[in-house]
């Protein structure tokens, strides 16, 4: 789950890492409130769960209260495109107000896990300000790494090692190593998946502080951090994201036509690839998952519809648990209930798939049964009228 | 032959009276799984399914000589599950559950470490060698025994690719689900190791997905070591960057784990890699 950036600030102020002053503001009245609160000149930052937000006119500096106003008059409301938001952009609804700092250099500080070793990495790099990313593919000897071993965190010679790698100057060492250690705290005790400083700071007068925040939690890991479940914003997330997660579904929106219905997420991103491969565009994925009852298999079929560009349904199904007249009777009464318009492309291999065909044949509507997914892919792209020639 | 699991395999089953754990116990007894009893705490004394049930893991071993373990324990408890085994010695354990929170996972892994655990999983579908043994969540009646080895981080997507092996009358050795979370206990390196020391592995089927580089690291290994057949698919190469598709490892992050550098990698290494995921059946008989 994303969060926005002030509240990852709030958490990591929280365990001690230190943070500008600042105030979210739902409302330019708001803003301006929070910009005399912290008084003198401020920065106001577009609060939106995607990176370039700056780029992209989403933060600006004022030099007091009043410039505040009107900057805040601009960004809330407006439509903020950035590398990450794609064209379509978000709507920016909340604001943080913060005090402005003497900024004397940019650092970078992340943890992220690391796969192939099975622990958390935490990386430090003296080219802050930049996307580690960018950093990594241009000049990867800038950045520095420490494992975080499995019970102790960031120990403080990890922190060290990194704070003088990085040249930091002796003064502000202990300071940085103490906002280090207090990041791996928080990475653990909140089940991140990855927390990011960028830039860290370092002021004229020798502080360090997280100018800029960003923490992704761990969705398995929610169930036990109940507070930090109410950071959640419905408004970053696709509506239909959002409603297909009630019902446990994984649904992801995507442009194409076809919509697709399958369980397994490797098969159901197989399957948008095949329909690719067939010359037609994957509306979705969806993975009903391994156990999906009749009435799930309803409610994917509604949301799946409820996306207006959707021109065909595909339904890959290979029973294993989910046994395909389960699948079949789901799919005739949603067809039944949601009067479907659109051609219906089934294909179902697995435990029970006679009696799901049975079922499907049976129902008086008209699905066409395809055989393996080439002929799935085929089939349906043919049903909307684009790709391979029959 | 083939890899890890046989007729001399011993199973017990964590999490035993649970609803999923007791139809998928079912399942692999009738398969001809020797299946030797189940572990949930608080029912130890009783008997399920006709076997019986221990409080511990350690009581199960000692009372069964289980060599086997699979685990069906919901999440928040699953790693501990994992650690509960090795502890009491228990060679290859199977982990299905699915969702388990990563900073588990890193106290687990790091706990099997030096331990003589083989962990498969989580979040996998199992392993079957056909005709011997099953241990895991898989359709049986699409396995048939022969010879092609497949590994995959998926699990229905497994279950396709084996079907398409059996329509076409080739059979499988052993067929290893390693699981769709960014950390996991067995790797395609692992797999690769096993079915190329198995001399009745004659191919290989190797199923990867979007993020991490897994894969690119097998098809190092498998250029150096492998002189088998191997026959590999991506999936997700029209997956949009930055979102996680179902399994949680399953993210591009940027631009690394990229289904098109993974092709990229694996083709170079001598893999035939398939494009369309409905040619992995007619590949891998083309190689044999």
């Amino acid at each position: 789950m994303k969060i926005h950036e002030y509240q990852a600030k709030a958490i990591l102020a929280k365990y001690d890492v230190p943070v500008p002053r600042g105030e979210v503001a739902f409302s330019v009245d708001e803003a301006e409130a929070a910009a005399r609160r912290i008084g003198g000149s401020v920065v106001v930052k577009a609060q939106i769960h995607a990176g370039g937000r700056g780029k992209g006119g989403g933060v600006k500096v004022a030099k007091d209260a009043n410039e505040a106003v009107e900057i805040a008059k601009k960004i809330l409301g407006m439509k903020l495109v950035t590398h990450q938001t794609g064209p379509e952009g978000r709507i920016v609804q909340r604001l943080l107000i913060e005090e402005t700092l003497p900024i004397e250099r940019e650092l970078y500080l992340g943890i992220v896990l690391d796969r192939a070793q099975g622990k958390p990495v935490f990386m430090a790099s003296a080219a802050g300000g930049m996307e580690i990313e960018e950093v990594a593919a241009k000049s990867p000897e800038l950045i520095l790494r420490e494992v975080l071993a499995p019970g102790y965190g960031l120990a403080a010679f990890q922190g060290r090692n990194l704070a003088f790698g990085m040249g930091v100057p002796a003064a502000s060492v202990n300071a940085a190593v103490s906002a280090m250690t207090a990041l791996a705290t928080a990475y653990i005790a909140c089940d991140a998946s990855l927390a990011e400083i960028n830039p860290f700071i370092l002021t004229k007068d020798g502080k360090v502080y997280a100018l800029d925040a960003k923490i992704t939690l761990d969705d398995n890991a929610l169930y036990r951090h109940k507070e930090l479940l109410e950071l959640r914003d419905l408004n970053e997330e696709d509506p239909l994201e959002v409603e297909a997660s009630r019902f446990s579904l994984n649904y992801i929106k995507l442009d194409g036509n076809i919509a697709c219905m399958v369980n397994g997420a490797g098969l159901a991103m197989a399957t948008m690839d095949i329909v690719k491969y067939a010359g037609g565009s994957p509306a979705n994925f969806l993975d009903v998952g391994g156990g999906a009852n009749a009435e799930q298999i309803k409610n994917a079929f509604r949301i799946l519809l409820s996306d207006p560009g959707v021109k065909a349904v595909l339904i890959n199904i290979f029973g294993g648990i989910l046994r395909c007249d389960v699948l079949a009777t789901g799919v005739v009464n949603a067809a039944r209930e949601l009067n479907v318009k659109v051609p219906i492309v089934v294909r179902m291999e697995g435990t029970n798939v006679e009696k799901g065909q049975e079922i499907l044949k049976s129902s008086g509507f008209n699905f066409t049964v395809a055989d393996g997914m080439k002929d799935a892919a085929e089939k349906v792209v043919r049903a909307v009228g684009a790709g391979v020639a029959a | 032959m083939s890899i890890l699991v046989d007729q001399n395999t011993r199973v017990i089953f964590q999490g035993f009276t649970g609803r999923e754990a007791s139809f998928h116990a079912q399942a692999s007894i009738d398969y001809g799984t020797t299946v030797v009893g189940g572990v949930t705490p608080g029912k130890g004394g009783q008997t399920h399914l006709g076997l019986p049930v221990f409080n511990t893991v350690a009581d199960a071993v000692k009372q069964t000589g289980a060599n086997a373990s699979v685990i069906f324990v919901p999440p928040p408890f699953a790693g501990d599950a994992i650690m509960e085994a090795a502890e009491a010695g228990i060679p290859l354990v199977v982990c299905i559950t699915e969702g388990i929170p990563t900073t588990d996972m890193v106290r687990a892994a790091a706990y099997l470490q030096g331990r003589g655990t083989r962990l498969i999983g989580p979040n996998c579908p199992g392993i079957i060698s056909p005709g011997k043994c099953k241990i895991g969540i898989m359709p049986a009646h699409i396995h048939k025994q022969g010879g092609v080895g497949v590994v995959s981080r998926s699990g229905t997507l497994t279950y396709e690719a084996v079907g398409q092996l059996s329509k076409l009358g080739i059979g499988q050795s052993t067929c290893i689900g390693i699981g769709g979370d960014p950390i996991i206990g067995t790797t395609f390196v692992d797999a690769m190791q096993l079915f190329n020391a198995d001399a009745d592995t004659r191919a290989i089927v190797m199923i990867g997905e979007i993020g991490g580089n897994a894969e690119e690291t097998a098809a190092a290994y498998i250029q150096k070591h492998v002189k088998k057949p191997v026959i590999g698919f991506i999936a997700g190469q029209t997956a949009p960057p930055g979102r996680r598709m179902g399994h949680a490892g399953a993210i591009i992050s940027g631009g690394a784990g990229k289904a098109e550098d993974k092709m990229k990698a694996m083709t170079a290494a001598g893999i035939t890699v398939c494009a369309s995921p409905a040619e992995i059946g007619e590949r891998v008989k083309s190689r044999l």
